[in-house]
């Protein structure tokens, strides 16, 4: 009987003890600040460290997350259910007036200093501000578009580099020509974020404010040129037309069946870990022109830190986010040991200065780089992505799919209609 | 199986079982009722039950009911935005009647429920048969290493719907299958699976693969169940081992595979993840390929709750009464003979 007693006695301690202990690591009045930070990047967690190292009183926890798509579903979820969202957010620049209609991000312009905007290019800057006076996230990193390609297998078939679309389609034909299992890309209905980036070359921005109402301008002439082109390439056969991120593409990356690849500045990453075989043999180039007298360059990626509407420490979040941005030193440990290109752009130019290992053998890899960003094409993006980039995958996949240029103008048409049809049925004013 | 027990059981609980617990109570009553008084004797006897009752019926409410109440809330509303839509109070959610329900029933919809019925079509009677082939032919008096191999044909029901989705997804893939390489070796020209036509079967092959063990072990054990005094009238009365299966087992199987077919339906309306997992390989499956990805989609990727619920009701109410009237006529017929 009595040991039974003790026993029940010692059981309470422990759960008393464990629920102290709970209480006391959510960040009471006393100790330090504890943030959540939810993110996707590789290795961010290694810059945080930093960070924790230096800062006793606020300490930060990251807590790894499965890319840009998920990690949005999963913040408006918690918003939802009015708790379980983290105090700070990895948001991809085109997320921003999604979580911001759904009022997920703190305006956080009054925690800044005036000369945090003067960091980053204008052009990013104003992707999360959405041209207003408040300020949504400071912005991480940028995508800024390039062209990857094999120098061996370009060297064995005596092709020069494509400085224009025109001569990236011959180049496709010869590339395929040469074995037919061989293509210079593909068309892949899986990433709408990368047609967006061609698309923003062009010179198209889907969405645009007018006063009091959204524009919606994906069906107009610079989307239709772009899905006309590659309409065209999948038709003829010499673009692959499979999706991109697949176990296939991934052989064909390693294999040199995917000879080429338009991707954007962090693309070193994925080749080392996708295609471990091909060290040395990729080199990167501009992106081809539409008018090689005014070069134009798309971005795909690219995001920023968010401080949630749900945090109770919202002056502590930005200053991390701030200072993970813009510090030097973490703005350097994040071009190196993350790998991405950073959106400070003096700090960033000072950091980057030995290109990627992957691409040990090219030099002026960050001199590519550095030009393709400052060229990035201004463009606005809406309060329903989400809708829009479903829409591409659903309908770009049929496009894909028949192979004919009119399929690849219809989907664009589709697209548009079902953006503008759920803009109007939310409520939202649509011009 | 149970169909056999079913009367003498329910016979004994309408007379039996009555009377002896009454007897007991009685006996109980008179031995306590010297004690205690007779007003806190009825509440034990009211509360008890209810007490015994009361987490599962807790749980019930909290994991079932609740969130079915909810859901349905949720389909009769919708957000509602102003102007831009930018920052907060800007959107706002409101009573929207039967509009989610109208909009719900769209071509997109109705287009990934014809896919769903083409899927099923092609699963469940090959699977049932598949099912019903090895059952016959574990039971069969020849087979050998029975145990091995029922063990060999259930193991695939152990994998996650996931799991198998990214193995076959993997086989389907020229560039990463084994079968492509041999067929390539052997300069064959094999069906791309993974095209807008073939699809479907690629999934049904994931399904049938995951489905015909556990079926099969469904039927297995109601052929077990049958006495075997049966097959030895039919033997002396001349009848091969064919026959025996064909005239004998099937028919006293049919009540299972009913109960099988059922759930086999129920399954494939709801099929989710092996879609869902393929989809990001191919071009040939959409976000809304089947119905709960349309609801998927409506949930997470459009933040359209409203539309999601009203899906999901109709959904839930379809698959209700489609259960509900196949049971009905079934149920007439194989086990016609018992009412």
């Amino acid at each position: 009987m009595h040991s039974i007693k003790r026993g029940i006695a010692a059981t309470v301690a422990v759960a008393a003890l464990a629920l102290t202990g709970c209480s006391a690591g959510g960040g009471g009045s006393d100790g330090p600040v504890e943030l959540d930070f939810w993110a996707w990047a590789p290795n961010v967690d290694k810059v945080v460290e930093i960070w924790n190292e230096q800062n006793p009183d606020i300490q930060v926890t990251v807590q790894k997350q499965d890319g840009g798509d998920p990690v949005i579903t999963k913040l408006l979820t918690a918003l939802k259910a009015g708790s379980g969202a983290p105090d700070l957010i990895q948001a991809e620049y085109q997320k921003i007036p999604t979580l911001v209609s759904s009022d997920a991000l703190a305006d956080i312009s009054g925690d800044l200093d005036s000369d945090v905007a003067d960091e980053f290019a204008d052009g990013l800057w104003s992707s999360v501000t959405l041209g207003s006076d408040a300020v949504y996230a400071v912005p991480q990193d940028s995508g800024p578009m390039m062209f990857y390609y094999r120098e061996d297998v370009f060297e064995e078939l005596g092709l020069e580099v494509p400085t224009t679309w025109d001569e990236y389609a011959e180049v496709a034909a010869a590339v395929h020509a040469s074995d037919p299992s061989r293509y210079l890309g593909t068309f892949s209905a899986n990433d709408a974020g990368w047609f967006a980036g061609l698309a923003q070359q062009a010179g198209a921005s889907w969405w645009s404010i007018d006063g009091d109402a959204w524009g919606v301008d994906i069906d107009e002439s610079p989307t239709q040129q772009v899905a006309e082109y590659w309409g065209g390439l999948v038709e003829q056969g010499v673009i692959d037309n499979k999706p991109m991120y697949t176990p296939e593409w991934n052989a064909g990356l390693n294999d040199g069946s995917q000879v080429g690849w338009l991707s954007a500045v962090w693309a070193p990453g994925v080749l080392s870990g996708n295609a471990a075989d091909t060290a040395g043999l990729w080199r990167a180039a501009p992106m081809p022109q539409w008018d090689a007298d005014a070069p134009a360059t798309g971005a795909w990626g690219g995001s920023s830190t968010a401080v949630t509407t749900q945090t109770e420490h919202q002056a502590a979040a930005a200053e991390f986010a701030t200072w993970l941005n813009t510090d030097p030193e973490a703005v350097a440990a994040m071009a190196d040991v993350m790998g991405i290109y950073p959106a400070a752009t003096d700090a960033a130019a000072e950091a980057l200065t030995t290109s990627p290992e992957f691409f040990s053998s090219q030099e002026d890899f960050y001199d590519v780089a550095a030009e393709a960003a400052d060229s990035i094409a201004p463009f606005t993006y809406g309060p329903n992505v989400n809708v829009t980039f479903s829409a591409y995958n659903d309908e770009f996949s049929k496009a894909a799919e028949a192979k004919t240029t009119s399929a690849f103008l219809d989907a664009v048409a589709a697209m548009q209609q079902i953006t503008v049809d759920d803009l109007e049925n939310t409520g939202f004013t649509v011009e | 199986m149970t169909a056999t027990a079913r009367p003498s059981g329910s016979a004994s609980s309408r007379t039996g079982v009555p009377r002896t617990p009454d007897a007991s109570l009685e006996r109980a009553e008179l031995g306590s009722a010297r004690r205690r008084p007779a007003g806190h004797r009825f509440r034990t006897r009211v509360l008890t039950p209810y007490a015994m009752l009361a987490p599962a019926i807790l749980l019930f409410l909290a994991f079932m009911a609740a969130p079915i109440v909810y859901t349905v809330v949720l389909s009769f509303q919708r957000v509602q935005v102003q102007g831009l839509g930018l920052g907060s109070g800007a959107r706002k959610t409101v009573f929207a009647g039967f509009s989610n329900y109208v909009a719900a029933l769209d071509a997109e919809f109705l287009a990934s429920v014809g896919r769903v019925l083409l899927y099923g079509l092609i699963l469940v009677p090959t699977m049932l048969g598949l099912a019903l082939l090895f059952a016959l032919l574990l039971d069969s008096k020849r087979s050998r290493a029975t145990r091995f191999s029922r063990l060999v044909i259930f193991l695939p029901y152990a994998v996650p719907g996931v799991i198998a989705s990214l193995l076959w997804g993997f086989l389907y893939l020229p560039a990463v299958s084994p079968f492509y390489f041999v067929t390539d070796a052997l300069g064959l020209d094999a069906p791309t699976i993974l095209s807008s036509d073939l699809i479907v079967f690629g999934l049904a092959n994931i399904g049938l693969w995951g489905g015909v063990g556990f079926n099969m072990v469904v039927i297995y054990t109601s052929l077990k169940a049958v006495p075997s005094d049966i097959y030895e009238a039919a033997r002396l009365d001349g009848c091969s081992e064919i026959q025996i299966a064909l005239r004998i087992k099937v028919p006293i199987v049919f009540p299972a595979l009913v109960m099988t077919g059922l759930f086999s339906l129920i399954a494939t309306l709801q099929v989710f993840a092996e879609p869902t997992t393929l989809r990001p390989l191919t071009n040939a499956l959409s976000t809304t390929w089947s119905p709960l990805m349309k609801v998927y989609r409506d949930a997470f990727t459009r933040d359209d709750l409203g539309a999601a619920a009203a899906t999901s009701v109709i959904i839930a109410i379809v698959t209700l009464t489609m259960s509900f009237v196949f049971l009905r006529i079934v149920q007439k017929r194989a086990f016609g003979q018992e009412d």
